[in-house]
């Protein structure tokens, strides 16, 4: 039945919805009981001037009654039909339902788009834990444990007469994958539960230590004076849960001692004030390299720079190692940035000193002025292939300051870059997620 | 002649458990852990089946499976996947790289045994 043919309909749905007795709105519009409800079942036309009185008793304007549903809602049950099938003669009658009933038809349309949207967030969900390598690593450790767990028990438990070197292997085997099942799980739970609380993601080694530096603003004097040593530091901080992230802050401050005594702070403060914030002015007159003073920089106490710096370091397979986050220059948590950041750049070309002044798209203007090198972790040797990293610092530019800077983003999923040759997934960000 | 099976697996503790059991069970058992050249040591050793782990370093099970049904004479041979990713997709997946049965960790070692015993009957009797 044609849409415009269920005017009737709708005048029934809603002087009922208005709690209207029939026989009171025939008589206020001035015709019979009887031809009204001829009009409501569709038996005869209506239009004209009966049509906008009953408009009026009904409190809706005529092309309500007339156009009823809008289509938008016709449209959403066809597609709601679609991808529910039903019958295809009853399909073809969405415009009579929404016209008979336009509240169980908006309800059904609600729910058909509610449906839709829960779905596209399931997706784009699982797709995040497919692809978040930390999760998947998590699962798979605690999973291959716990197999190795079940499966050497079992042998313990059913094996009759076991010889005793086999039994001792196994128990030993038992007590190894049980320490490490606790150590698994803990992380996994401290992931997931402080994934869902919204606040900082643990449960990942590299983001423990990273919230050691950040409780000591990235500078410890202590070690600089020679009054504490990396592993007292390490043994006494609250934010090194596990194993894996003591070892990485011991190796991390390990370095910062050594970079501190090769640069200490007198001298660094003494070639600052000569030469202003600019790393290879600073490097020549230490005659250090340029990936120490860049560091060097971003462990420096507070007001001793008259700016705040970021640092991200990686190494050849883009993985970040050490981030010092600086706001409004988003660096992604886990491996996959933006290929354009210079720290990347300087990969192609080790020893090169690279200096980029960039802003991040989707961020507002703000620039940053970055200074990049990348350098081989080992002396080279004949007998290996090098084993590069890379360091950038991050500076924020002078709004003054009139340096174009070239486009980057922090990681595709969240880049809203179009036309990107660097691109490797779509943006999330229209996903409404 | 003992029956022989190729064991690809990284966790040496899992590793430890099913050699034991297949010993018992009268298998020669060959293990590896690397994916990189594991389909060269499958070919090698050109066993009468195959457990496969699927996350392995160098190489997934997934592409060694695939690999190995390229090869002439490996087409049917026995290969029972594990993997700590048990959802539709991924029993899909092993199935269209021609897996023979799939079994999610943790398993116990009857189901292991009994999948090792079937295959093992089934490739038998063709």
């Amino acid at each position: 039945m044609a849409r415009e043919s269920l005017t009737g309909s709708r005048i029934r749905e809603r002087r009922m919805m208005k709690g209207v007795r029939q026989a009171d709105l025939a008589r206020k519009v001035d015709i019979s009981a009887s031809y009204l409800n001829l009009i409501e079942h569709n038996r005869r036309r209506i239009g004209g001037k009966l049509l906008v009185d009953i408009a009026a008793v009904l409190g809706v304007e005529p092309s309500m009654l007339t156009e009823g549903a809008e289509a938008a809602l016709v449209s959403t049950l066809r597609e709601a039909a679609v991808d529910t099938p039903i019958a295809p003669a009853e399909a073809e009658r969405a415009d009579e339902f929404a016209g008979r009933f336009p509240g169980w038809a908006e309800v059904l349309a609600a729910e058909h788009r509610r449906v839709a949207s829960l779905e596209r967030t399931v997706q784009t969900l699982s797709d995040r834990l497919t692809h978040d390598p930390h999760l998947a690593a998590s699962l798979h450790e605690v999973l291959s444990t716990a197999a190795a767990i079940r499966s050497t028990a079992s042998i313990l438990a059913e094996t009759g007469e076991l010889e005793a070197e086999w039994r001792d292997r196994f128990h030993r085997n038992l007590n190894e994958d049980s320490a490490r099942l606790a150590e698994s799980s803990r992380a996994l739970v401290n992931f997931l539960d402080e994934s869902e609380t919204g606040h900082e993601r643990r449960g990942v080694p590299q983001e423990e230590v990273e919230a050691f530096f950040v409780a000591n603003d990235h500078h410890f004097a202590d070690l600089e004076t020679g009054q504490s040593t990396p592993e007292r530091l390490v043994s006494a901080a609250p934010e090194l849960v596990s194993n894996a992230a003591r070892r990485i802050a011991q190796s991390a401050l390990r370095e910062y001692q050594a970079t501190a005594e090769r640069l200490p702070l007198d001298r660094v403060q003494a070639a600052l004030q000569r030469h202003g914030l600019h790393p290879g002015a600073i490097a020549r007159e230490l005659g250090c390299d340029l990936q120490l003073i860049l560091r060097r920089l971003a462990t420096l106490p507070e007001g001793m720079l008259p700016t705040d710096v970021g640092l991200v370091m990686c190494d050849a397979s883009g993985s970040l190692l050490f981030r010092r986050t600086l706001p409004g220059f988003d660096l992604p948590r886990f491996g996959a940035c933006c290929p354009l950041w210079p720290l990347f750049s300087a990969l192609h070309n080790p020893q090169v000193p690279i200096r980029r002044v960039v802003e991040q798209q989707g961020r507002g203007d703000t620039r940053f002025e970055c200074f990049a090198v990348a350098w081989p972790k080992q002396m080279p040797d004949f007998e290996s292939d090098p084993v590069y990293l890379s360091v950038m610092l991050i500076l924020p530019v002078a709004e003054t300051a009139d340096e174009e800077a070239r486009l980057v983003g922090s990681s595709c999923r969240v880049c809203p870059g179009r036309d990107c040759m660097a691109r490797r997934e779509p943006s999330i960000l229209n996903e409404e997620f | 002649m003992s029956r022989r099976v190729v064991l690809i697996e990284d966790e040496p503790n899992i590793i430890e458990a099913i050699r034991f059991l297949l010993t018992r069970d009268g298998w020669q058992v060959e293990t590896h852990s690397d994916g990189a050249d594991a389909v060269e040591v499958i070919r090698a050793a050109n066993p009468d089946l195959v457990i496969l782990d699927v996350m392995l370093p160098g190489k997934n099970g997934m592409d060694i499976l695939k690999d190995l049904r390229e090869i002439e004479g490996f087409e049917t041979l026995p290969v029972l996947m594990l993997t700590a990713r048990g959802q539709a997709k991924d029993r899909e997946m092993a199935e269209k790289a021609g897996v023979s049965r799939f079994m999610t960790k943790p398993f116990s070692n009857a189901e292991v045994m009994d999948a090792v015993r079937d295959l093992h009957a089934q490739a038998s009797q063709q």
